[in-house]
């Protein structure tokens, strides 16, 4: 049922939008879009051993995100190098293990025409605790980015805090991939929160924007994928489309204040 | 747990070594409430790293003692505020929501002015202090600056060191300063703790200026209290 795509993808894009604000600070952009393909194997072993493929993309990803956070506090390199190297690996593994085409297409480019209500209220429930997690994190992540010795000395346990943040984002990732599929869903963390940043110059009105542009964004691409109901158009790249059109005006609003 | 003599800090025999590597060896020294602290020494000497063990931020052997109602304002060498879209108030408010103003008027700010104007856009002077008052807004008896006046201009420099004596009258504040400013340290200090790896030098502040004490300062370390 269309509602059902529309509700899921404003509570998933509003929460995509929302964390994916702090990965933006953080330029680790591109570490959200490649951590969206983690999950890949995953998906294939759900669609393998006949599970929900979410559940199994989640769990890589959450595997995933342990590794890399522990890699990084052993190894110190940085969450881009470790990202980068894993991703590539998982999306062929991903690719190898789905030999189905159909499922394939579902698990790289999402299908949310045949969402449940259970999955409705599933990802409701998922997007609102992400989203209230992080706004408990959300100031300790901003000051240990400005300064980890000011963040720790106010008794921030940084590493625990970043520990947490990776856990719900790949939680987000992995009901984001439900809207945009695995290829998409890294625009859902990266798109809105870039649209905001230009126009915003203060943390509150940033982050607010960040979920606005990403619920704006992942609604009008399910509206129109819904209205034109075209098999060959999936959701997703209308998803994107949309959010690209928000983040084209907001540069331009940026543009104009300027002059 | 140091609390006679009004001392508020005891540091005894503190080592640290990270990665195999010696990093600050066998430092002790005392100060009391209301003194002024200033550590110098060349580049790579462990003065942060000191500060940072001070913090409870690295492993360490040996006592830090602080007195028991101790509370500590700290002020970092860098920050990396650019990027971030976070106003003066929001950073503020971290630490205590209620008291930014008052805050930012104790170190010459104007609150109306300042308040919504994010970080990234502050000259290094109103950074540094935006800084102090991030280190005092919620009444701390000690402070611990990390060069406070890096990048500042000469001016600037003299009048936040300026602040910084006011406000250590009026709340007798301990503070303990890294600088590598002779005129900071002989000014503003009552003593100073020469530092490389080892302590190389424990004295009045007004003896900086003497040649003798600035090579035991700046030349081969030789240790007050060498290891056996």
């Amino acid at each position: 049922m269309l509602i059902f795509s529309l509700i899921i993808a404003v509570f998933v894009g509003a929460s995509a939008g929302y964390l994916g604000s702090l990965m933006v600070l953080e330029k680790m952009a591109l570490v959200g879009d490649a951590m969206s393909h983690v999950a890949l194997p995953g998906l294939a072993l759900g669609i393998l051993f006949n599970f929900d493929p979410l559940l199994g993309g989640f769990a890589f990803l959450f595997v995933s995100a342990v590794v890399i956070w522990h890699l990084g506090r052993v190894t110190r390199l940085s969450f881009e190098t470790l990202v980068g190297a894993m991703f590539t690996l998982a999306l062929a593994i991903g690719i190898l293990l789905i030999s189905d085409v159909e499922a394939l297409t579902e698990a790289l480019f999402g299908d949310i025409t045949a969402v449940t209500l259970p999955e409705t209220i599933a990802a409701i429930i998922i997007s609102i605790a992400a989203m209230s997690l992080t706004k408990i994190i959300y100031k300790k992540i901003v000051l240990s980015m400005i300064s980890e010795e000011l963040a720790t000395s106010t008794g921030v346990n940084v590493a625990r805090t970043n520990l947490l943040y990776l856990l719900l984002i790949s939680l987000v990732v992995a009901i984001g991939i439900k809207i945009t599929g695995t290829l998409l869903v890294g625009f859902l963390v990266v798109v809105p929160a870039a649209a905001a940043r230009s126009i915003s110059s203060n943390l509150y009105k940033y982050s607010l924007l960040s979920s606005i542009f990403g619920a704006l964004s992942s609604f009008s691409g399910v509206l129109l994928a819904g209205y034109l109901n075209l098999p060959t158009v999936p959701p997703g790249p209308l998803v994107v489309l949309s959010g690209i059109a928000i983040f084209l005006i907001s540069a331009l609003i940026k543009w104009v204040s300027k002059l | 747990m140091a609390n006679h003599n009004n001392t508020i800090l005891k540091v005894s025999n503190l080592n640290v070594t990270l990665s195999n590597q010696t990093i600050l060896e066998n430092i002790s020294f005392e100060l009391k409430k209301g003194e002024t602290l200033a550590i110098v020494g060349p580049n790579g000497a462990g003065k942060t790293m000191l500060f940072r063990t001070l913090l409870n931020l690295l492993p360490y052997t040996g006592k830090i003692e602080w007195t028991s109602k101790v509370k500590i304002g700290y002020v970092p060498q860098k920050l990396s505020a650019g990027d971030i879209p976070i106003s003066v108030k929001e950073f503020l408010s971290f630490k205590n929501p209620s008291d930014v103003e008052s805050s930012l008027k104790s170190v010459g700010l104007d609150s109306k002015e300042m308040l919504n104007k994010s970080l990234g856009v502050l000259s290094g002077g109103q950074l540094q202090r935006v800084l102090i008052a991030w280190a005092i807004v919620d009444k701390p008896n000690v402070l611990l600056f990390d060069e406070p006046t890096t990048g500042v201009d000469l001016d600037s420099e003299e009048a936040i060191y300026k602040m910084l004596s006011e406000l250590k009258k009026e709340n007798e504040i301990t503070v303990l300063l890294i600088s590598h400013e002779v005129h900071i340290v002989r000014e503003y200090s009552d003593y100073m703790l020469a530092l490389n790896k080892c302590m190389t030098f424990f004295g009045t502040s007004k003896q900086i200026t003497d040649p003798n004490v600035q090579n035991i300062i700046y030349g081969e370390p030789v240790c007050l209290h060498p290891l056996t």
